[in-house]
């Protein structure tokens, strides 16, 4: 039970190299198919017991932390950690057609290494209480990631993979200065142990510098606009599946060690004292308005949803500058609804790539008829992106707006209703061309997506509804989790 | 089982016309209004609160009172002729969302609390837009989304000022709430913008003459009624109501005198007849309330028939121009009948239904020393006369022949008509079953011999008028034409002067470049070859601005760390 913390890293990460010298074909996929179902499974055990007995410390190698590495399991990163791994199991049956469509034969085995090793980096930044362990897996994650964003089908994505790779290595760069900078002043690593040591000296130029440098490097992990420039060529030009996956757990992941350093390492509101509750306010406004703008004249569905994510980070990033409890709950719940509806939309183009080949809006005219399914949970999805009562994006934004009433921030009020009438226009777009625009010629014979495709899609298209009715659980959660994190409010 | 709101059945039946076909579906789509009416009667009294405990907050779904049930059964019945009407269309779509539509307009009624409000609202906007879409041309595209973009705003407006109000009073409660606060007109805008006060009607006018053709008839029945009850619930006696009212009562008709096309004659008619409702809520005294609500159910009824005869000329004629009709009641003379008795029942000729719900408003007027809006209100009905009486029978059915002959009207539209048009004259005839029905106590019959008279004499004159000016040429011909209203402003003026400002300042910036730059012109060449803007500012490098914005924030944060 104990060892279950480490077993959600290490699993993937020996599956990882026996997936590798797998013999290309079906036998990958079907490991790593049973590989992330334990890990979801683990991962829903952990939270639970969480949930029932509290806060999991595990120490690595049994050295006694700070000076060992300490993997410290709460109701924050377990959450995180199941939305990763369940994401994970739900996209795989997914993946088994989809690969074969668009990976070469020969780099099957290859891709589902780098996926499973993928995994194995997100969960691990979860599960890790030890900053520099952090740096180790957001680097696993990321070298992974270019690797299968290059394995996209188009030429583009190599230079979009080669871009990603500078960017997120200049990301994890100021990443790493930050905590060089921090163990300089502290001369620990260990999350829990720098709390307790940072207040001494917060006063420090050099924590302040160091806290700069890690916030700035995982917003633009986290793709905060103006640094989400990598986010819509790569998730463009990837394959579907990762596409899928990192648009639903990449950033999420990134958000999560967001609160987690602002909250947690430095503790007693230190981000309230700095200029960075301001900057994700002012960032955050601007990237809802300016990011949802550029989506409404995206011809490329891939690119439209991409621009979409970094206008639904702008609505994280405001809940995290409120630095309220109310904020944090609203990001935490957005959180994990967006990884429902962004999943759930990819998906759905991702069938529609599977029929056509392609996703331009030009191309697509009239498929809403000829694949009924698809288009309902493409429609299911956008209710939920935009916020229609009744699907979970309503609850999330529901909770941003308490959130911002209650610091009476009425600009930011103002501001989260009209970016959901931004994304009832770029919505609009995709279900205009595919269902009212008069159909394609070449269109009329395309069918309906394959079942292992549909069901999927249509197990996150019903999330949406679900955990827009049911709001219990996820409520319940991110409550805990935002107490957890010790948020405080103004 | 008397907890369950019956806005549920509707849904129920949304998805049962969904899996069916034919016969089945008919039925189900017949029996559903007639199942809720029937379950209304027995098992909902005044009275009843349920409340659903949704995300922390009760939701009181179901909230019933003399006022929201006399709505409810509205819905019904209207929701009854329309399916009728309907009936003979063979599109899934046009089905689920008439039925979606009529549900969400009694969830509607029944919410007790403004965020329930908010739900049905949001549904009734995304719900009948496919009434428009359905029509499948590109007009109705561009002009279904336009109303959708209205309707959405509507539910935004209404959602924030239900959030300032919360945090206000602390307290979600539909009830009055009145204009002292900004949350009140916050509010007001979001019901205005459905009840198409003036300069916020151009989605109805834009709308619904777009929308198919069984479909208007579901449009002129919900959207601008719920916005009437949410009204009388919560703003009833707001003066301001009483002049935006009669404002709306008067512009519209002279729009509708020019317009060319009858449907959307129609629409400015129910803009002018919405007007009546609002000024009755406005006065808010129990009889004024009263005339606003029975002219809300009267309304529903003869517009509906008037929007199913003009629904059905354009279905049989394939055209709804006045230029182009005339003379159609050689061949679809049922069809005029109808069309006549709607015509009479909106001009209020007594014995008809228009009659027993205005006089009611023009009566509180009177009452309450209203005088010169009383004369405006006057003014009003004449022009309902001329535009909606005379102009739209006189054109599609009588007029100059233009040949048309087309067949009379399906059998199940001319039953949907025929029984819409039995209501106007058995309303008109025996009020009293109305009036029982009113959710306020008042003593009130129409029928002495001042308001016969008077709105005698109006409506003669009224007729001479249109005769006179027709015989001397000088009444608006029937042209092919646009007219200008304030979609305008938005459609042309605003694109329009944005496009000129942009050159505007195009041309000062040339200007001003011109003259600047020539000495500059040599630092802007190495300018150009420089790094920044190579590739800091171009988007098509992304790796290079990006790099430029982390430094750019880094350094803005730390100098404000430093120095703040």
């Amino acid at each position: 039970m104990d060892h279950i913390s480490l077993l959600l890293v290490v699993i993937p990460l020996i599956a990882a190299p026996i997936v590798a010298i797998l013999p290309n074909g079906r036998i990958p996929w079907a490991l790593t198919l049973l590989v992330t179902a334990v890990c979801a499974a683990l991962a829903g055990v952990q939270l639970w017991s969480i949930v029932h007995e509290g806060v999991i410390s595990y120490e690595l190698g049994g050295w006694a932390p700070p000076w060992g590495i300490e993997y410290r399991i709460d109701a924050v990163n377990a959450f995180v950690a199941l939305i990763v791994a369940g994401i994970a199991a739900i996209t795989l049956p997914y993946a088994l057609l989809s690969v074969e469509k668009e990976i070469p034969k020969h780099q099957i085995s290859l891709f589902y290494c780098a996926f499973l090793l993928c995994l194995c980096g997100l969960l691990g930044i979860t599960q890790t209480g030890d900053i520099f362990n952090v740096f180790v897996f957001l680097e696993v994650s990321s070298l992974s990631s270019y690797a299968l964003i290059s394995l996209g089908k188009k030429r583009q994505a190599l230079t979009s993979a080669y871009q990603y790779l500078i960017m997120g290595t200049i990301g994890a760069t100021f990443f790493l200065i930050g905590v060089g900078l921090l163990y300089s002043q502290t001369g620990t690593l260990n999350m829990a142990d720098l709390a307790e040591r940072l207040p001494a000296v917060f006063e420090h130029k050099t924590v302040h510098t160091g806290f700069a440098f890690i916030v700035i490097g995982i917003a633009l992990k986290l793709a905060l606009f103006p640094l989400h420039l990598w986010l819509p060529n790569a998730y463009t030009y990837a394959p579907t599946v990762i596409t899928i996956f990192l648009a639903a757990t990449a950033t999420k992941v990134a958000v999560y060690l967001m609160l987690r350093v602002l909250f947690t390492v430095f503790p007693n509101g230190f981000a309230l004292g700095t200029p960075a509750d301001e900057l994700f306010i002012i960032l955050g406004i601007a990237g809802i308005l300016i990011a949802s703008v550029y989506a409404i004249y995206q011809m490329d569905i891939k690119r439209l949803l991409a621009y979409s994510s970094v206008a639904q980070v702008g609505y994280m990033a405001l809940g995290i500058g409120f630095a309220s409890a109310m904020g944090v709950t609203a990001t935490i719940l957005h959180l994990f609804n967006h990884a429902l509806m962004k999943g759930a939309l990819f998906m759905a183009v991702g069938a529609i790539i599977y029929r056509i080949g392609a996703c331009r809006m030009e191309n697509i005219h009239g498929l809403g008829r000829q694949m009924p399914w698809t288009f309902a949970a493409i429609i299911i999805g956008g209710l939920s992106l935009i916020g229609v009562p009744g699907t979970a994006g309503f609850i999330s934004k529901w909770y941003l707006i308490l959130a911002a009433l209650e610091q009476e921030n009425w600009i930011a009020v103002a501001v989260i209703l009209i970016g959901s009438l931004l994304a009832v226009v770029y919505v609009g777009k995709i279900i205009e061309a595919l269902y009212f625009k008069p159909a394609l010629e070449t269109n009329l014979t395309v069918k309906e997506a394959p079942l292992l495709l549909l069901l999927p899609t249509w197990v996150l298209a019903l999330a949406n509804i679900y955990f827009g009715l049911n709001t219990e659980l996820t409520v319940g959660i991110a409550e805990s989790a935002a107490k957890m994190l010790g948020a405080v409010a103004k | 089982m008397s907890e369950l709101p019956p806005f549920i059945i509707y849904f129920i039946a949304a998805l049962l016309v969904v899996a069916t076909q034919g016969i089945v579906r008919k039925i189900i789509m017949l029996a559903t209004p007639i199942v809720t009416a029937v379950y209304l009667w027995q098992n909902i009294d005044v009275g009843i609160i349920v409340t659903h405990s949704i995300l922390n907050l009760d939701l009181t779904v179901l909230r019933t009172d003399k006022l929201s049930l006399l709505f409810a059964y509205l819905f019904c019945l209207a929701s009854f002729i329309a399916t009728i009407f309907a009936l003979h269309v063979n599109d899934t779509k046009q089905h689920v969302a008439g039925l979606m539509y009529a549900g969400s307009a009694l969830g509607a009624v029944f919410a007790g609390d403004l965020i329930t409000l908010f739900i049905f609202w949001e549904l009734l906007a995304i719900s009948s837009v496919f009434l428009i879409w359905a029509r499948g041309t590109e007009r109705a595209l561009n002009a279904g989304m336009r109303y959708l973009i209205f309707q959405v705003m509507s539910g935004v407006f209404l959602l924030a000022g239900s959030l300032v109000h919360y945090h206000n009073t602390g307290s979600l409660a539909f009830e009055h709430i009145g204009l002292e606060t900004t949350a009140g007109w916050l509010i007001l805008i979001a019901f205005g913008i459905k009840a198409a006060f003036p300069f916020l009607h151009s989605w109805l006018t834009d709308g619904y003459p777009e929308a198919t053709v069984t479909g208007t008839v579901f449009l002129s029945a919900f959207t601008t009624k719920v916005a009437v009850y949410a009204l009388a619930r919560s703003f009833a006696g707001e003066e301001i109501l009483v002049y935006i009212g009669v404002t709306m009562a008067c512009f519209p008709i002279f729009f509708a005198v020019i317009e060319n096309d009858l449907r959307k004659v129609l629409a400015y008619s129910l803009i002018n007849q919405v007007g009546f409702m609002v000024t009755g809520v406005g006065i808010g005294t129990a009889l004024a309330l009263n005339g606003a609500v029975a002219h809300a159910f009267s309304d529903v009824i003869f517009k509906g028939l008037l929007f199913m005869t003009m629904g059905a000329v354009l279905y049989r004629a394939g055209n709804i121009n006045g230029s182009d009709l005339g003379g159609l009641y050689k061949s679809m003379p049922k069809t005029t009948a109808f069309c006549i008795i709607g015509a009479l029942s909106i001009s209020a000729f007594p014995l008809f239904s228009g009659f027993v719900s205005k006089s009611m408003v023009m009566s509180a007027l009177m009452v309450e020393d209203y005088g010169y809006l009383w004369l405006l209100m006057l003014f009003a009905s004449a022009g309902v006369f001329h535009h909606a009486g005379i102009k739209i029978p006189y054109f599609a059915f009588f007029a100059h022949d233009s040949g048309l002959r087309p067949k009379e009207a399906p059998t199940n539209m001319l039953i949907a008509m025929g029984i819409a048009a039995a209501l106007c004259i058995f309303i008109g005839v025996q009020p009293q079953y109305l009036y029982a029905m009113l959710p306020w106590e008042v003593d009130y019959w129409p029928y002495d011999a001042t308001h016969v008279l008077a709105q005698l004499q109006l409506l003669f004159f009224s007729a001479f008028a249109f005769v006179w000016l027709n015989q001397r040429g000088m009444y608006p011909p029937e042209l092919r034409s646009t007219n200008l209203d304030v979609e305008w402003f938005y459609r042309k003026l605003v694109p329009a002067g944005v496009r000129r400002v942009v050159i505007l300042l195009g041309n000062a910036k040339e200007a001003a470049v011109s003259t600047a730059m020539a000495p500059m012109h040599s630092i802007r060449h190495s300018f150009s070859q420089s790094s920044i803007a190579k590739y800091h500012l171009a988007e098509s490098w992304p790796t290079g601005s990006m790099v430029f914005w982390i430094s750019l924030i880094l350094a803005g944060y730390l100098l404000l760390d430093t120095f703040a």
